[in-house]
């Protein structure tokens, strides 16, 4: 670790009043593990510091981690990922918050502590049914009008449900389950030793 | 006086000035706008959920359809993120070529959203200018990757190969007679290199030609001056990258402030705007094409001294050469593994940003230690500048709408993802 991540880390531990295991540091990248309660104060703490100053939400994005592996790393199912960038002091920290319930997962909006969250919060919405409460206009982004299930969760198939078609005789385009076989042409694998020197 | 009430209307998504397929929903006072509500996904294809179901290599030709038309830089954040994760160094002239043929790609992005913002704008010229000059860099392309749009040239580890030491030329056909494609052919007897060294050379003369039809045009500063004015506080809050971000006068550039590959070893200035309006953000771009100039002669500068490796010696990562995959059982093995299986990527997750063209691209990795990605999340600077639209246009009258959405410069293969 470097000293400018060193005193990132520190001042994210005194700041936020963090444990040792809440913070990470991997990759030339800090992490810090919230949860679910404590994340909106956390958040403001995080911009508004002013020796952490994050003024900017860089990204969020949802997480399935339904299939991972190595389950000593996520405690649920959706994790919310934020990352954050300090145009000032130069630095980035990626948060991440777990969904405490697997059914419903639902984490509070961050929209009024960076405006720039609006968008991508919404692309979670829809992507993986992850509810930001207190969104000013939670509706779904990216996927089709009338649009069921949230296609980024690991139990969505990579073909969809459904499929459209022109339908010559009702003379409109109709919806019609997918006819295609689900196939995979390479297999996920993993090795269990450390395969190769890499 | 008749009573007028506040209308809906639509925009889009087949219209010429919303680049694409944006469809907006456009609340109106008269021909002032008062509230825009942008529908997007008319592009989405999933491509995030594709990565998880395809190797590591097999994804690199999906970020070229991202931007596509910046490219390389897309796939310059993918294949830093898989680097940093498998912990491979790339080789010095590897990054001096991808620094090259990112701002290659920064110049074709910027000649083309400087086309068309004009065009919407209301000038034709500037557009036919800038396809003049879009082409012979895309020739650039093709000579190293064999396209001209969808390269997959970057590799995780550094390029796919090296430099051509001859530029491909024109031939005879019925349509060009042999003294045309004599001329045609000038600049291309030699290198590639020498190529774009000719380029560079000319390039500076033609940006001025830009200028000269819009920097002190009176249509043109009247369409831009003081449109979508973002304060510096505004434009960081709303999650701003790139030139956006510039034109509000922050001076905030990935390349100098977080610096990649070889970008610490060259000289660049970064542009700022004062006002944050759109003319000031046609500056800083311009601007940037000359910057990018500059990069560009330094790296043909550098390359020409030292040749070298272009891919990493891991094999577990890189195919080995054909000779000695022909000669040798184990490297037959290793490309035959990596072409089939694909490389396995260390379990943890990365996120590995480039200034693009656009702004921030960011590509946050997980990898659960499989072959392919367990969860790839594309950061595109136009889904962030696109949310804004709607604060950026608020009373503004219809006309400006389309100078703003040409400012943004949004391009939906990234936005929809």
């Amino acid at each position: 670790m470097n000293q400018v991540h060193q005193i990132l880390v520190e001042r994210l531990k005194s700041n936020l009043e963090l444990t040792g295991d809440a913070v990470r540091y991997e990759l030339g990248e800090v992490t810090l593990t919230l949860a679910a309660l404590d994340l909106p104060a956390s958040m403001i703490l995080l911009r508004d510091t002013p020796d952490l100053k994050f003024n900017q939400l860089v990204d969020v994005c949802g997480v399935d981690y339904r299939d991972y592996p190595s389950k000593d790393r996520c405690s649920s199912r959706f994790a919310v990922v934020y990352h954050l960038l300090s145009i000032d002091l130069n630095h980035r920290v990626r948060v991440r918050v777990f969904c405490d319930d697997d059914e419903q997962p639902a984490v509070s909006s961050v929209v009024d502590i960076w405006p720039g969250a609006n968008w991508f919060e919404r692309e979670a919405f829809d992507l993986f049914g992850i509810v930001f409460d207190g969104h000013p206009d939670l509706r779904r982004l990216l996927t089709d009008y009338g649009f069921v299930g949230h296609p980024l969760r690991k139990d969505f198939p990579l073909s969809g449900h459904v499929e459209v078609r022109y339908d010559p005789i009702e003379k409109r385009v109709v919806y019609q389950p997918v006819t295609i076989e689900p196939r995979e042409i390479v297999p996920r694998v993993i090795r269990e030793d450390s395969y190769g020197d890499v | 006086m008749a009573e007028i009430k506040n209308y809906t209307m639509n925009f889009g998504p087949q219209h010429p000035a919303a680049h694409g397929v944006l469809r907006l929903v456009l609340e109106l006072d008269g021909e002032v706008i008062e509230r825009i509500d942008p529908h997007i996904g008319l592009l989405h294809r999933g491509t995030e959920k594709l990565a998880e179901h395809k190797t590591f290599l097999q994804s690199v030709p999906y970020m070229d359809r991202l931007d596509y038309v910046s490219m390389m830089c897309n796939e310059h954040a993918y294949v830093m993120a898989i680097e940093k994760l498998l912990g491979v160094d790339v080789p010095i002239r590897a990054q001096y070529i991808r620094v090259m043929f990112d701002e290659i790609t920064r110049i074709l992005n910027h000649l083309l959203w400087l086309g068309a913002h004009a065009l919407d704008v209301g000038a034709m010229t500037v557009f036919l200018y800038c396809f003049r000059e879009r082409e012979d860099l895309m020739d650039c392309y093709e000579a190293v990757s064999g396209a001209r749009l969808h390269s997959a040239y970057y590799r995780p580890g550094g390029v796919y190969r090296d430099l051509p030491d001859v530029m491909p030329q024109y031939e005879a056909s019925k349509f060009r007679n042999q003294k045309e494609i004599n001329k045609l052919n000038e600049n291309r007897q030699g290198s590639l290199l020498d190529f774009i060294e000719y380029f560079t050379s000319h390039f500076p003369s033609k940006v001025d030609e830009y200028e000269t039809l819009l920097t002190d045009n009176r249509i043109w500063k009247q369409r831009t001056v003081d449109i979508g004015v973002v304060t510096p506080e505004r434009a960081a809050a709303l999650g701003f990258t790139g030139p956006m971000l510039r034109g509000s006068g922050i001076a905030w550039d990935l390349r100098k402030k977080q610096p990649y590959d070889a970008y610490d070893l060259v000289d660049f200035d970064v542009p700022v705007g004062t006002n944050g309006d759109c003319y000031d953000r046609y500056l800083v771009r311009v601007e940037e094409m000359r910057q990018s100039n500059h990069i560009i002669k330094q790296c043909i500068g550098w390359l020409r001294k030292n040749p070298g490796p272009i891919i990493t010696k891991n094999t577990k990562v890189a195919p080995p050469s054909r000779e000695d995959m022909k000669v040798n059982m184990e490297d037959l093995i290793h490309h035959f593994k990596l072409f089939t299986e694909g490389m396995h990527v260390p379990a943890g997750e990365a996120y590995c940003a480039v200034e693009a063209p656009k702004g921030e691209f960011g590509i946050y990795l997980v990898s659960d230690g499989a072959n392919k990605p367990y969860r790839l999340k594309i950061r595109a600077p136009g889904f962030a500048h696109l949310s804004a639209i709607d604060e950026m246009t608020r009373g503004h009258m219809i006309a400006d709408l389309v100078a703003i959405i040409g400012t943004q410069d949004v391009v939906f293969g990234e936005i929809d993802r």
